[in-house]
């Protein structure tokens, strides 16, 4: 029962990651029904910033939490910037062009921020400095650590948030009708555009903060890490069904959970046939199931529609 | 040329090596209402798409003074001209109450929602509704609702009575002509030529995209010609 509710909260903590980078494929995907493959990059570019930030500012002295503070904008800010320029000037001029168009560019700008990256932060795994959050609380045998405690919290937070914005606002409105139908959306005077962008941009923000709270809570970055996470939140987007908000919450924390269960479990459940090191054959059979037997995901629409 | 609210010179639409419209010209004074009528696939929607925005033609294009050829749609639903368009341009997966404040996004969020409820019950009763959930004619007085709130000065109706039950027609008819009285200019595409007759005093008659008639709807409604070709079992066959 411990060990069962210690990988529940492991799996808590992995999913809310997951669901943060998710969020960012589906807010893009819901609008434009492209696949921004480059996401996952912007990830690795936003927890490579802040390694980088936090090395400097505890280099000066900083205390921890303006350390922390100041990388989180830092990394926010550059993914922020890359995002949109991502959009304006690959994306935007392939707008009316064949889809499989802005799909290829999309897998050509990993490589390059990903080969972009290498140039500037090397090809060694970087250790990602100690911010001492890993006091243990215990209760009844289940450990949390400060760090798990801020990155559920901290994600909750933003997801709530994204989600009011979506739902309640004039800007999520004006993101929502564009999704569903962009030029009834223009014909009211809605610059398409812009919502584009903005999506693009809450987007990357998003992926900035997991890319911090990926690199604190495994302690180290790599030039290549964008890849896999990218994939596990493209497959939690899937899972919950693309382009559905809340669907990528539920599929993120979902994924997050069963990586989580199958980690613990698998070794038990195959007498030792099937280790831990298997739980990403467990997210992408998840994917390829999903896929085959029901493509629309948990919270998607049956007909291929949008948002 | 001193043109009106709206100057559309030599109008043209290709799909592919198709012409939907060729030669398209026209000019609407300020509180003018003008009817477009024609059989379909005659280049109606295509005028007023092209006049809209969102689809390319090349030719000149004139609104209130400014030339808004090159400009984007959005920037064209700003200046004040609005379409409708066939379909209605509805978004079903939102409310009601959403779709209506839609059309007040024009940096005005103030505006109060309470006139379009106050003339259409039926969308107050349900404004919290999915606008999917509604009937063809509801959908299009919400529509409606929507362009009353943003105050076009030129709106560009695209069949407003199509696949309606006919006191829903009137219901609508009764709302645009409500608009024009205010002083809203008004260019209507509607397939049932004696309600656009009714509305509008000046018509325009579309065949295959090349403009066969232009002028005040009694000369239209005089000439058995035109009666024989357009207006005559229209009613009867209409969608």
């Amino acid at each position: 029962m411990v060990t069962l509710l210690q990988q529940l909260l492991n799996g808590l903590t992995l999913g809310c990651l997951y669901a943060l980078v998710a969020l960012g494929y589906t807010l893009v995907y819901g609008i434009l029904e492209l696949i921004n493959f480059a996401h996952g990059d912007l990830v690795m570019v936003g927890a490579l910033v802040s390694l980088s930030v936090l090395r400097w500012a505890l280099g000066w002295g900083w205390p921890m939490w303006a350390a922390l503070l100041l990388a989180l904008i830092v990394a926010m800010s550059v993914c922020a910037v890359l995002g949109v320029a991502l959009e304006r000037l690959a994306y935007r001029p392939l707008r009316h062009a064949p889809k499989l168009a802005p799909l290829i560019t999309a897998i050509g700008l990993s490589m390059v921020l990903e080969q972009g990256a290498s140039l500037i932060w090397g090809r060694g795994y970087l250790t990602f400095p100690d911010v001492g959050l890993a006091h243990p609380w215990e209760w009844g045998g289940v450990v949390v650590t400060t760090m798990q405690g801020v990155i559920v919290m901290g994600s909750l937070t933003l997801l709530g948030g994204l989600l009011v914005l979506v739902q309640r606002t004039a800007l999520g409105r004006a993101m929502r009708a564009t999704a569903q139908n962009p030029m009834a959306a223009q014909w009211l005077g809605i610059n398409t555009d812009r919502v584009i962008l903005t999506a693009f941009l809450l987007g990357a923000v998003l992926a900035a903060v997991a890319g911090l709270l990926i690199g604190m809570y495994y302690q180290v970055a790599h030039y290549t890490m964008g890849f896999m996470v990218g994939l596990k939140a493209f497959t939690a987007a899937v899972l919950g069904g693309i382009g559905n908000l809340p669907g990528a919450v539920l599929g993120g924390l979902l994924l997050g959970l069963l990586e989580a269960l199958g980690a613990g479990y698998l070794g038990d459940w195959t007498g030792g046939w099937l280790g831990s090191n298997y739980k990403d054959v467990f997210a992408f059979a998840m994917l390829i199931l999903v896929l085959i037997f029901h493509p629309s995901g948990l919270l998607g629409r049956h007909a291929p529609e949008k948002v | 040329m001193n043109g009106g609210l709206l100057d559309v010179q030599a109008l043209t639409v290709r799909y592919g090596g198709i012409e939907a419209l060729t030669d398209f010209s026209l000019v609407l004074q300020e509180g003018q209402t003008m009817a477009l009528i024609g059989a379909n696939g005659a280049g109606k929607s295509s005028a007023l798409k092209a006049i809209a925005g969102g689809i390319a033609a090349t030719g000149r294009l004139c609104f209130s003074g400014q030339d808004i050829g090159r400009l984007p749609a959005w920037q064209r639903a700003r200046a004040g001209l609005m379409l409708v368009p066939e379909g209605r341009g509805i978004f079903a997966r939102l409310s009601i109450e959403e779709n209506l404040s839609l059309g007040r996004a024009l940096g005005r969020q103030r505006v109060a929602l309470d006139p379009v409820y106050d003339r259409f019950p039926r969308l107050a009763e349900r404004r919290y509704q999915l606008a999917g959930t509604l009937s063809g004619g509801e959908q299009q007085l919400l529509a409606l609702g929507r362009v009353m709130l943003a105050r076009p000065r030129l709106l560009l109706l695209d069949e407003p009575s199509m696949g309606l039950a006919p006191q829903r027609v009137d219901e609508v008819y009764e709302a645009v002509s409500d608009m024009v009285s205010e002083g809203m200019t008004l260019l209507l595409v509607e397939q049932n030529a004696e309600r656009a007759l009714g509305l509008c005093p000046r018509v325009m008659i579309l065949e295959s995209g090349r403009t066969v008639f232009s002028g005040s709807s009694a000369d239209c409604r005089a000439s058995s010609r035109l009666r024989a070709a357009y207006l005559g079992g229209e009613d009867a066959g209409a969608d």
